[in-house]
């Protein structure tokens, strides 16, 4: 996995973190520079994982697209569907019934938990601590079991379709979502007795990683590593969509922008989440899940852009259409992209321990970086 | 003061290491929180989601006619080419030529099992089945013919 | 009831009786050897199931379970496919050194056991130096992973066997001081004597408060000396550097690793001898009846059941904590532990003078 692979001319080591990781991640490349065990340079290599999923989906058409989608950031796959959804919508205005847009929003924020489940057990992994992960996995397992019941698969949902969602929700899902809710609460606490008081988790993670307001809104870092340095940009209160704008939940942010400062911000948004699906559960409108549209979609000439809040950050979908059954081209705007970049600015002068809390604080995935 | 405060880091250290042990003690001494399903043991009594998305099948009824019609929706619908539908002309009774489905050609090796093709079926004729066990060992056979010999179209399907 | 002592006399007395008693000497010399490498070899076969099985259950999960009743045979089809890897010696590798290291930390382990009390008059070898022999014995173990590390002829090993070394010699430090505290309120170095000062009830409850925090500081020391986690950055598999061991693979490994195994029994045994008794039962004060009935429990029962109990103690940690880093271990050693413990032995030695001990 490590191999030395030069010296500059001042007889530091350059290193590889290989694309083969023993933890979780993907397939990230960093060539490291080192002097001693003090980090001077960090460059990712990425392009790994690319499968040309934005020139694939020039050649599909408008409702095909979608379920190539949910492999680009594969932990919110309903988001991401979520996203092009909405942008095909924008463009042939098409008005999505109350209860389809309460189940897209439920669906949005049961995927937000149980991402940030996974995080959070493959952070402690990285830092050492293997018992966090399969803790982390017994909540995930209940939220997975709960998509399979309605959409039938369990981390590629494709689920959501122009218009509104596919299928009519599972007459046990009102039923299990409260049960998870109750099985979650239970379980909180014990995240903070085993993982957040403790104190070696709280060095290693305090004070590692620092990003400043400045260069979080210059690196364009957004979802929870730029609200952890104190920028305001959750979407869901900026632009909102969907049913966002009447529903009650706070923006989480902090204001120290170090590992521990990521850290504190994803475990309060997932006490938001649950907060949202509360309120929504008991008060689906009765009606369509799906608007009628015609069999064949055919977006007029012009470019469309939707911005959604996924689980790392602000995906953007944009779409150029030249008025044909299939687009002519589509861009993704990944939020792991531009988190990946202020890496080396944060860990600069660290040690590599720090390396890999920083990393790990980041939640990156890397397909959806390298799509 | 100093010495305060060591006493006071080292009261606090200790005391956060002794709630996670206590955590994680209450879990190897609390046997039944153990969630693991014993896989290979436990396959008559696995019971899947009746959504769940396994591999598309035609509908057979007991008189073994089925509802696919050979409108190619589903072909058309399909995003990878996993679904291919030949279709041969039959002679009906009174003369004239109907097309009908002659082999359903569905490759599970593309499969990516997004159920465009279910919404796109006019007449519900597929559905997805819950298997997952598709290994195999000769890759041919993952390329499967999906309406059975000697069936054909249901009375009163069009 | 019950006693290893009868089949140490009886097979004493059988050699005695038919040979003559130089050769018997030698014949004993042989049997104890031969006993202590299968004590070894079922020592590490069964703690390395127990780590798996106790990891699992507190990830609620269930370990092995296939190969065996309950998965006991797990680390024996283990050990065999190590057995059948290759050994490969890198290009460049010091030859010699590289196969020596493995064999000088498993000669190491081997020699800290002698002076170890099994039972009652079940020791091989009681020197009247038992502490100091066992501390000074310790600190070679650095050498065969220095050897291993240099040997190795690959920087990062070089790097993670430095980090090793110096965390053991670091942490050796509070070690031997805890054990220091110990010998204060017994006023003998000898094991043997150890053990029989406790007849009255154990060290940890006899000298309550001073006993007590040495206890605390003996674990934290002897979970960083045998490179355990929470202290195992010297050989973290999801870091940078994998440590001195990286190029070793097959047999030379599973010495590696099985030494590994077999140092935390040991320290676990030295724990359990100083603080809790050895083979002593739980007597309290000059209660008759109730240790007349703890005698009834044979002694090499109740000296496993106590290194078991610390060994389940040191496995608990590595299954909750995270890593420290590299720096903040050496940290915690110089900046807290060691001052603790000298203060904690001078607490000791007020305490022995006044006689505030039970």
């Amino acid at each position: 996995m490590i191999e030395e692979i030069g010296r500059t001319t001042e007889g530091d080591l350059i290193i590889n973190i290989g694309p083969q990781h023993p933890a979780t991640h993907g397939v990230l490349h960093l060539v490291i520079t080192l002097n001693g065990e003090t980090i001077k340079k960090v460059e990712p290599h990425l392009g790994y994982i690319h499968r040309s999923i934005e020139k694939m989906c020039e050649s599909l058409s408008y409702r095909q697209f979608i379920y190539v989608t949910s492999r680009m950031d594969y932990l919110s796959s309903h988001i991401n569907n979520h996203g092009c959804a909405l942008c095909v919508e924008k463009g042939l205005q098409i008005e999505v019934p109350l209860r389809a847009q309460f189940i897209r929003v439920l669906m949005d924020e049961l995927t937000r938990i149980a991402s940030h489940e996974l995080w959070w057990g493959a952070m402690a992994m990285d830092l050492g601590a293997f018992t966090p992960f399969f803790h982390a996995f017994r909540e995930r397992e209940t939220i997975t079991d709960i998509m399979e019941k309605t959409c039938g698969a369990r981390l590629t949902m494709n689920y959501i379709v122009p218009g509104g969602v596919m299928a009519e929700l599972h007459p046990d899902f009102q039923k299990d979502v409260k049960r998870f809710i109750q099985l979650y609460k239970s379980k909180f606490e014990e995240y903070n007795e085993l993982v957040t008081g403790n104190v070696i988790f709280q060095n290693r993670m305090k004070s590692v990683g620092v990003l400043s307001k400045k260069d979080a809104i210059s690196y364009g870092c957004t979802g929870p590593v730029g609200r952890a340095s104190g920028v305001f940009c959750d979407i869901r209160k900026l632009y909102p969509y969907d049913i966002y704008n009447k529903i009650e939940f706070e923006e989480i942010t902090e204001t120290e922008g170090d590992s521990f400062a990521r850290y504190l911000v994803r475990l309060k948004e997932m006490q938001q989440s649950i907060r949202i699906i509360e309120q929504l559960l008991d008060n689906i409108p009765e009606g369509d899940f799906q608007a009628k549209t015609k069999a064949v979609l055919k977006l007029p000439k012009g470019e469309f852009y939707q911005r959604v809040e996924t689980a790392r950050g602000e995906l953007g979908v944009y779409i150029v259409s030249e008025g044909g059954t299939t687009p002519y081209r589509i861009k993704f705007r990944s939020p792991g992209f531009s988190n990946l970049s202020a890496l080396e600015h944060m860990v600069k002068g660290l040690k590599i321990g720090d390396l890999v809390a920083a990393m790990g604080s980041l939640d990156l995935v890397i397909p959806d970086i390298d799509r | 003061m100093f010495l305060i405060d060591y006493i006071k880091d080292v009261y606090g250290a200790v005391r956060s290491m002794l709630k996670g042990m206590r955590m994680t003690g209450y879990y190897f001494t609390h046997h039944k929180e153990i969630i693991t399903e014993q896989y290979p043991d436990n396959r008559e009594t696995l019971k899947l989601a009746e959504r769940f998305r396994g591999e598309v099948v035609l509908l057979h009824d007991e008189k073994n006619e089925h509802a696919c019609t050979g409108c190619s929706a589903c072909e058309i619908a399909c995003p990878n080419g996993t679904i291919k539908i030949i279709n041969k002309f039959d002679i009906t009774p009174e003369g004239k030529k109907k097309k009908a489905i002659d082999t359903f050609v569905y490759h599970l090796e593309l499969c990516t099992m997004c159920n465009l093709c279910i919404e796109a079926c006019p007449t519900d004729a597929i559905k997805m089945a819950q298997t997952f066990e598709h290994s195999v060992y000769d890759r041919s056979k993952l390329t499967k013919k999906l309406n059975n010999d000697g069936s054909k179209l249901r009375e009163g399907v069009e | 009831m019950f006693s290893l002592e009868n089949i140490t006399r009886f097979i004493h007395e059988w050699l005695n009786g038919h040979f003559n008693p130089t050769f018997a000497l030698f014949m004993e010399f042989g049997l104890v050897g031969v006993a202590a490498i299968t004590l070894f070899a079922f020592l590490g076969l069964s703690l390395v199931w127990m780590e798996r099985k106790v990891a699992a259950v507190m990830q609620i999960r269930i370990g092995p379970n296939r190969v065996g009743p309950k998965g006991i045979f797990q680390t024996t089809a283990d050990t065999l496919k190590l057995l059948m890897k290759e050994g490969l010696v890198p290009d460049g590798a010091d030859k010699f050194l590289f196969n020596l290291a493995p064999f000088i930390v498993m000669i190491v382990a081997m020699l800290i056991l002698a002076p170890i009390a099994f039972a009652k008059n079940i020791q091989i070898w009681d020197i009247n130096i038992g502490v100091l022999y066992l501390s000074a014995v310790s600190s070679l173990s650095v050498i065969g992973i220095l050897m291993a590390g240099w040997a190795s002829n690959n920087k990062y090993s070089l790097l993670g066997a430095m980090r090793s070394g110096a965390q053991i010699v670091s942490y050796e430090l509070s070690a031997g001081l805890s054990v220091l505290s110990i010998v204060v309120m017994t006023g003998s170095l000898s094991i043997k004597d150890i053990i029989l000062s406790q007849q009255n009830g154990w060290w940890i409850f006899k000298a309550h408060i001073p006993a007590l925090i040495s206890f605390i500081i003996f674990i934290i020391a002897v979970t960083a000396e045998t490179n355990r986690a929470p202290f195992d950055m010297a050989e973290a598999e999801s870091e940078l550097t994998a440590g001195f061991h990286t190029e070793y693979s097959g047999m030379r490994f599973a010495l590696f690793f099985l030494a590994e195994y077999i140092n935390i029994f040991i320290v676990c045994a030295i724990g359990a001898t100083l603080f809790f008794g050895g083979w002593m039962p739980l007597h309290i004060g000059n209660w008759q009846a109730f240790n007349h009935i703890m005698n009834y429990i044979p002694s090499s029962i109740w000296f496993f059941g106590k290194t078991i109990g610390l060994i389940f103690l040191i496995m608990w940690f590595r299954w909750t904590f995270p890593r420290l880093r590299i720096d903040q271990l050496l940290n915690l050693e110089w900046k807290y532990l060691l001052p603790i413990s000298m203060f904690n032995l001078l607490l000791m030695t007020v305490v022995a003078i006044m006689g505030w001990h039970f």
